[in-house]
């Protein structure tokens, strides 16, 4: 029965599964957020390996990393995003961020499968056979998934502070975890994902500088503006200049702009690249 | 067919006033004699003592009808009240009314602060004692037992113990919010009162790193850091030290703000990403309005906290319904368990109610 699902089945199924613990979630926050965490974990962890099945199968059809086109850039930067919440969320057991990556995910994937244009073509061999050009690819797009991750923890940081200057610390806000956990870990996230993301560059830029001619320009300085922002953000972080609710407002902001650079990134490759956009890979 | 009964017998916070409640009171000492003759009472085969500032409790199986009036009797004689005047504010129940009221004793939902659950080891403390001693059995073995696991059962299903009810818990449990563990978090108390104290041990009590007292009066604020295990700091240093500290109590008498925007602000550029936050126990306030828009700086006065402790209490009494209909449900279950045991004759140990059975 399992065999004959498609790739993009398995990607529904994954999901499926994040959008059951964000219901999940919601319903254990509403009743008081007693017994939630093991059953989140456990929808997360189903659906972490039905997405794991379905970008390997794609992998395979195309022989490389699937992220031809923005359906799966969408889908590998939800799946390093719960990639990095299995070991963040087990290291430091911040309470709800399950719900909350839960949460995300879902939107992410449910967003990248309603669309089909965006899985309608693909470029072929994206990274002409090399894998140097492959690991600044999947490097970059991990670097994604961290600073999804920081966006989490900057939107819960942002809800503590919130319902703490307003005087109304219970209810759903009393399962956040506390202001300064909070701070830390973000902090730490900010640290990795640009040290992922500066590694991503520097072994691009090797390509780059090699053939120039095939760069893209967009997607080049896109991308290091994107990089450069994370980048003096952690800079004026560690220096005391960008604090508390400033700080977590620049975590949420840059994760959206960097959500919303993919699209012109991938709408100026096609020209640039000459390769005609090819049939999404088989399903 | 047995005359045995389980029964309750004693006064609690719910019928007898604090006055009343302090003559009622036993000391160690007076608590082991009462159990010295209440062991040697023909036709008591197995008691219980809880003793707790809020309520005295004698929980018994007796063999004879008339053994609860002699419990009384007995333990009226050596608090030297008359029959009649215990009786205005005795509490007395037999049969599954006593097994329930033990079951709402144990989880909190009959103690004066809804869902507390220091009411939980209290009752276990005395019912060891009395095991210990041999005054229990194979009913009243069944019967606590159960009641410890309801308790854990009611604590885990329902929210009868979320929310701290009490100032001082509230407060700690505010800066739990802002800083996590209280394990690296100094605390400074500004004033000597008896509010800010008590708020000062509650922080201690949860293993906050470090314990400043400052009083107006450096003597008295000597006086209780010894008290407290803390250090004393002057008065006029507080602006200058504020930036060490990550929770100010602030609990002095003065007529007018101590604590100033521009000390606050100052104390902000020597630690811009750890919080501070100020607890302002005073009336009127110790802290400058103006302090609570400061970024990363969190203020809460006495109107908030108890608005926080009342919004914490009525979510509990919110959940008495539920807490209730799921011991009704244990009592039940429990009371057919002992009810043959009772009728034949509570001496035989019924099968899995000795006392090894895990509480």
């Amino acid at each position: 029965m399992f065999a004959s699902l498609t790739d993009r089945s398995w990607l529904w199924l994954a999901a499926e599964c994040y959008l059951a613990g964000l219901l999940l979630g919601t319903y254990f926050v509403v009743r008081g957020g007693r017994r939630s965490a093991g059953w989140i974990n456990t929808i997360i962890a189903a659906g972490y390996l039905f997405q794991l099945v379905g970008l390997s199968l794609r992998g395979r059809a195309v022989g490389g990393c699937p992220l031809g086109n923005t359906f799966e850039i969408f889908q590998f930067t939800a799946w390093s995003a719960i990639t990095l919440y299995f070991f963040v969320g087990v290291t430091f057991r911040l309470s709800l961020l399950g719900y909350f990556t839960s949460s995300l995910a879902a939107a992410v994937t449910l967003l990248s499968l309603s669309i089909p244009a965006w899985d309608a073509t693909r470029r072929a061999h994206i990274f002409g056979g090399n894998a140097w050009i492959e690991l600044h690819a999947a490097l970059a797009l991990f670097s994604y998934g961290v600073f999804a991750l920081l966006a989490l923890t900057s939107g819960m940081f942002l809800l503590r502070h919130f319902s703490l200057k307003s005087k109304h610390p219970g209810g759903p806000f009393s399962f956040l975890p506390s202001i300064l956990d909070l701070d830390h870990i973000s902090v730490r996230l900010l640290v990795a994902g640009v040290t992922l993301m500066t590694t991503s560059l520097a072994v691009g830029a090797v390509y780059w500088l090699r053939e120039p001619e095939r760069v893209n320009l967009t997607k080049l300085l896109v991308t290091v503006a994107i990089w450069a922002a994370y980048t003096a953000a952690l800079g004026l972080r560690l220096r005391g200049r960008l604090l508390s609710k400033r700080f977590a407002w620049v975590g949420v902001g840059l994760f959206a702009a960097a959500l919303l650079s993919l699209w012109p990134i991938d709408a100026s490759r096609y020209p640039r690249e000459g390769n005609p956009p090819a049939p999404a890979a088989p399903r | 067919m047995s005359d045995h009964s389980l029964f309750v017998l004693g006064a609690t916070h719910h019928t007898a006033p604090l006055a009343v409640r302090e003559r009622l009171s036993l000391g160690a000492e007076g608590a082991a004699a009462l159990r010295a003759e209440l062991a040697a009472l023909p036709g008591l085969e197995e008691f219980t003592l809880v003793s707790t500032c809020n309520r005295i409790e004698f929980y018994g199986v007796a063999a004879t009808p008339g053994v609860a009036a002699e419990v009384q009797q007995v333990f009226c004689d050596r608090q030297q009240f008359t029959a009649a005047e215990f009786e205005q504010f005795r509490l007395s129940l037999s049969g599954p009314g006593a097994l329930q009221h033990l079951l709402e004793v144990t989880a909190g939902l009959d103690s004066q602060m809804l869902g507390e659950t220091e009411i939980f080891g209290q009752v276990k403390a005395a019912y060891g004692a009395d095991q210990a001693q041999g005054h229990t059995g194979a009913v009243l073995n069944r019967v606590f037992q159960k009641a410890f696991q309801a308790a854990k059962h009611v604590r885990t299903h329902t929210a009868i113990t979320e929310g701290q009810v009490s100032i001082a818990n509230v407060a700690v449990e505010l800066a739990g919010n802002i800083f996590g563990s209280l394990a690296h978090t100094r605390i400074l108390l500004l004033g000597a009162g008896d509010i800010g104290e008590k708020t000062a041990k509650a922080f201690q009590s949860r293993g906050a790193a470090g314990l400043s007292v400052a009083s107006r009066r450096l003597e008295r604020a000597m006086e209780l850091a010894d008290a407290l295990g803390a250090f004393a700091l002057p008065f006029w240093l507080m602006p200058v030290k504020l930036a060490d500290f990550d929770v100010v109590v602030c609990a002095t008498s003065a007529p007018e703000a101590v604590v100033t925007l521009a000390a606050v602000q100052a104390a902000m550029v020597r630690r811009p990403a750890r919080p501070l936050f100020f607890i302002d126990l005073a009336l009127p306030r110790d802290v400058d309005a103006a302090v609570a828009e400061l970024e990363n700086v969190f203020v809460y006065n006495l109107d908030d906290l108890a608005k926080i402790a009342e919004e914490n209490r009525a979510a509990r009494a919110a959940e008495i319904g539920k807490c209730r209909a799921l011991l009704t449900e244990r009592a039940a279950a429990l009371w057919r368990q002992i009810e043959p045991r009772l009728q034949a004759g509570a001496g035989a140990d019924p099968a899995g109610a000795g006392g090894g059975e895990p509480a």
